[in-house]
């Protein structure tokens, strides 16, 4: 049976009232599943996913999680409710050592529980352990990912939103961050993120959606979006050439 | 020249340092320079004062703590005095601080802050007026300790003191949720909030440990010199020089610009005179801010 995590229903948002960034988008997620939402630059994806987390004031629509309304709760909330966010950048917290990053995200958890959540971090990103004690301004990029990452699960979380994990990542860190979500997906759970690294997301994705101008427009399967001429289309904003040799698909 | 200077400067720095806390705290926290930091540490002091003056006034003449110049009286009085200016701080924020703070210029809240130091040094003179009080009229016998140094007891106790306040500050920062937060929010305040950090109640903290330690620093120099409305702001730019040249929020930096400081404007007294006292602290600033503008301790902004 399929459970819905996250139903976002025709969600409007934006910084200034009057002027919408997202224009009524509504995608669902459902339990142990990646969805990747797609869009080409300047589509609202990044305004999306923000409000969803609470980061950017919603105007219009419903965030449900786990059939609860958390729509505009505030984001510092939304860990308690179960939804995890790792920001595209400045992700983690520079100054502090990499322990302290981790701890620092602890504080809904049961205080005799944190030691051993932390043991369980190291264990799934080994590469963080040698480096526990180093500030996390000084990690390499793929390390600052996962930092981010371990960070924003280990409060146990019901759905694990990313803002475009690859963004700024040499090519050989951003498949070893994607290596990484497909990894967590397999331990259970269930993974909303945005990404304008389509081919890399849709590689690991179940379902995608593809954003344009604040509004969903397209959604599919994701191993069949990456040849689907709508996406071209819409992605791109022109008619791809194989579309029109082979017609419409 | 006589190493005097050392008792006398790590004294004033002390009291800089444990004033410069604040000071650093508010400034990397919530990202403002408060000017009323100083009136806190009146504020505090005269509310000591008075509690004193209630106690003594309730329980009759109170035999001071051998060889120290005050009782147990005064200790209790710094305990709800640190209190009331915490409450005073949190009051401040409420008021006026926050409201300003929430439309998004820092440089109003600056402003804010500077009438505000204005109308609660007006205040204390307006009710205790401008004639200097002391705690005790008692005088002190310096015990000499060699090197041709002279130090009393009051001054032992209250560096004593000033080292607990300050080990257990930073193990709050550095050891507690409570202190990580407050680097988390210094660090990147819309992080902090995703990461389940409630900005509101660090905020509260922050101004609690700052006012309290306000207190501590205006009832040390209660003790050792005099207490004035004007005590605390003849102390600000001291503290600032400190805040910056130890590194913007980092308590063991704002301590030890305190002290360099502190021995700093000690030794130019025996060296160049006491006319050059405040010049020292600018001079030093400004020496600070061409060649680290860091400071000591501080780090780079990514």
């Amino acid at each position: 049976m399929i459970e819905t995590v996250l139903d976002v229903r025709d969600l409007e948002a934006g910084y200034e009232p009057g002027v919408p960034i997202v224009r009524g988008a509504s995608i669902t997620v459902n339990k142990g599943e990646i969805v990747v939402v797609l869009g080409p630059n300047g589509a609202g994806k990044s305004s999306f996913i923000k409000a969803i987390a609470g980061l950017v004031p919603i105007t219009g629509g419903t965030v449900l999680l786990d059939g609860k309304d958390i729509t505009a709760a505030p984001a510092h909330t939304m860990v308690r409710l179960g939804l995890a966010f790792v920001p595209q950048t400045e992700n983690i917290f520079p100054l502090m050592s990499v322990e302290d990053n981790l701890r620092v995200a602890c504080g809904i958890l049961e205080r005799r529980e944190i030691p051993g959540r932390i043991q369980e971090m190291y264990a799934a990103f080994p590469d963080l352990i040698r480096q526990r004690r180093t500030a996390a301004g000084n990690l390499s990029g793929g390390q600052r990912q996962m930092l981010a990452v371990a960070r924003a699960l280990i409060v146990h979380p019901k759905v694990l939103v990313l803002d475009e994990p690859s963004a700024g990542l040499s090519p050989k860190f951003v498949s070893m961050v994607f290596e990484m979500l497909a990894g967590i997906r397999k331990s259970g759970v269930t993974i909303l993120l945005v990404e304008q690294n389509a081919k890399a997301a849709l590689a690991i994705g179940d379902r995608a959606y593809v954003l344009v101008e604040g509004k969903d427009r397209h959604e599919g399967i994701a191993s069949e979006l990456w040849n689907d001429p709508v996406v071209a289309e819409l992605y791109l904003g022109q008619r791809p050439l194989r579309a029109e040799k082979g017609g419409a698909a | 020249m006589s190493l005097q200077f050392v008792v006398d400067g790590l004294l004033t720095g002390s009291m800089i340092g444990l004033g410069a806390i604040g000071v650093t705290l508010t400034y990397s926290i919530l990202r403002f320079s408060n000017f009323a930091h100083g009136d806190f540490m009146a504020w505090g002091t005269y509310a000591t004062l008075a509690v004193v003056s209630a106690i003594g006034a309730t329980v009759g003449k109170v035999a001071p703590i051998a060889p120290l110049s005050f009782g147990w009286p005064l200790l209790v009085a710094l305990v709800i005095g640190m209190a009331f200016t915490a409450l005073l701080a949190l009051l401040l924020d409420r008021v006026l601080f926050a409201r300003l703070r929430s439309q998004g210029q820092a440089i109003i809240v600056v402003m804010a802050s500077f009438g505000a130091s204005m109308a609660l040094r007006s205040l204390l003179e307006f009710t205790f007026t401008s004639r200097p009080t002391y705690f005790s009229r008692a005088i002190q016998i310096a015990m000499p300790v060699g090197f041709g140094i002279r130090i009393t007891p009051d001054q032992i106790a209250l560096l004593l003191l000033t080292a607990v306040l300050v080990l257990g500050v930073h193990l709050l920062m550095t050891r507690t949720q409570t202190g990580r937060s407050m680097q988390a929010l210094s660090q990147n305040a819309a992080l902090a909030r995703i990461v389940g950090i409630d900005v509101a109640s660090v905020v509260r903290v922050t101004w609690i440990i700052g006012g309290a330690l306000a207190c501590v620093a205006g009832v040390m120099i209660g003790i050792l010199v005099q207490i004035r409305p004007f005590m605390g702001f003849d102390m600000l730019l001291p503290m600032f020089a400190a805040a910056i040249l130890g590194g913007i929020g980092s308590i063991p930096g704002a301590v030890l610009g305190g002290l360099i400081i502190g021995l700093a404007e000690a030794g130019a007294v025996q060296l160049i005179g006491a006319e050059w006292r405040a010049a020292v602290s600018f001079i030093i600033l400004m020496a600070v801010l061409f060649v680290r503008p860091i400071g000591l301790f501080g780090v780079r902004e990514r």
